[in-house]
């Protein structure tokens, strides 16, 4: 599938706040010799020893819910594991509040949990987090409107090309196809990218639910439109 | 040359939403403040404001800036990560917008970067911009009212004439000022690969 036939439009009204924020005119194609996109970039941000695990970060314990486990591979689209790469990620507590100014939510915060993670992929691609299971939570977008329960990740590849923000969700969640954040994406393939799977083999007995959510950023070859007419 | 057939299906992009900053932003103000006290080169306040289609601040923005150091030359890829942010001249940053639509960067003036082709660009930072309301995030370029060089940089060149002036900053009083227009009258060009 390209590249492009992958992604979300930038215009979506179903999702009502890209109705004033989406750009309308066309993108200037940049060739990639001019192109300073495809330079080496890289997060230089430290990490630290517990920064993956979100279960360790409150000072009165452990935070509030289902400690799960995240891991998972971060590949380009050719398959080549990506290595050293950033991942930071956050999301809500387990009761759906998110430990922000903003969140008027009336759902209780969680002093221990701040709900916020860093790591980088080893020589593989393969990373890891500890969390817990974050909560749905109701928005504003239309009437009776729930985010089903997910994680934010940003990567941060080997350049900007392969700068990516996105969303995890967990298997099964009923509130998919009200959610016109998800649904925005119109190929189920690529849909289906973003949602993690339950894995046994990465459970921890006595401990906590392994998800595996895997990771395909956009391929290094300078722009799909020349390659693959 | 590889075989599409085996293509993995990219990931799709989703909106940062609006509650990124404990996860992005906060803990990394440093981020904003990009020029250590040895780096060489012209030191510049970058002042980015965002605007949506309606004109209205965008409060819930983040901001990440790519650029070369003063000599034209990005800087590499270090060995290893740093300990702490803000140390040496990275070509990086990030910052989210305020209440206003706007973030401020402290760096230095890009030096003249060699494009692929012999030439030289004009001074200019890249910039990847993630929203609310951004279902991908988006990029553009700022450059520098008043370089004599916009006229001869070759990616302004592929910019229909009326538009350039959506890419370039203006100084106010000791800042450098960008606005970043969404959507409307006077959108900014965006670039795509």
């Amino acid at each position: 599938m390209p590249y492009e036939k992958s992604q979300p439009p930038l215009r979506y009204p179903p999702y009502q706040s890209t109705i004033l924020r989406a750009p309308s005119r066309p993108m200037i194609q940049i060739p990639a010799h001019y192109s300073d996109l495809t330079r080496p970039v890289y997060g230089h941000l430290p990490i630290g020893p517990n920064d993956n695990d979100l279960t360790v970060h409150g000072a009165g314990g452990p935070p509030q819910g289902e400690r799960i486990i995240i891991s998972g591979r971060v590949v380009d689209e050719d398959g080549r594991p990506m290595p050293h790469t950033l991942i930071e990620i956050w999301q809500t507590n387990a009761a759906g509040r998110y430990q922000h100014v903003k969140d008027t939510h009336p759902a209780p915060l969680d002093p221990n949990f701040t709900g916020a993670g860093r790591t980088e992929t080893d020589a593989e691609g393969r990373y890891t987090f500890t969390t817990i299971k974050p909560g749905a939570y109701p928005w504003r977008n239309h009437p009776n409107a729930w985010r089903p329960a997910h994680v934010h990740f940003s990567i941060f590849g080997t350049s900007f090309l392969t700068r990516l923000v996105t969303q995890m969700f967990f298997p099964g969640d009923p509130l998919f196809p009200q959610d016109p954040v998800l649904q925005s994406i119109h190929d189920p393939r690529a849909r289906a990218r973003l949602v993690s799977q339950f894995d046994l083999a990465l459970t921890q007995p006595e401990w906590a639910l392994g998800y595996r959510f895997d990771l395909v950023v956009r391929g290094p070859h300078g722009t799909p439109f020349e390659e693959r007419a | 040359v590889t075989d599409r057939d085996t293509d993995l299906v990219a990931t799709p992009s989703q909106t940062v939403g609006p509650f990124f900053d404990f996860g992005l932003t906060t803990p990394n103000a440093a981020l904003g403040r990009m020029a250590g006290p040895d780096t060489p080169g012209e030191r510049i306040r970058l002042r980015v404001r965002v605007f949506d289609g309606a004109g209205a601040a965008v409060p819930d923005a983040v901001v990440e800036v790519w650029q070369a150091d003063a000599s034209g030359a990005y800087p590499g890829v270090p060995d290893r990560r740093p300990a702490t942010p803000g140390q040496a001249f990275l070509g990086w940053g990030r910052l989210g917008t305020n209440e206003e639509g706007t973030c401020e960067f402290q760096t230095i003036r890009p030096g003249r970067v060699p494009t692929g082709d012999g030439r030289l660009a004009a001074s200019h930072l890249d910039v990847c911009l993630f929203a609310r309301g951004l279902l991908r995030h988006v990029f553009t370029r700022i450059y520098f009212a008043g370089d004599p060089a916009l006229s001869e940089d070759p990616v302004l060149a592929l910019v229909p004439e009326q538009r350039r002036e959506t890419l370039v900053a203006h100084l106010d009083g000791d800042a450098w000022v960008f606005d970043l227009r969404l959507q409307g009258e006077g959108e900014t060009v965006f670039f795509d690969l």
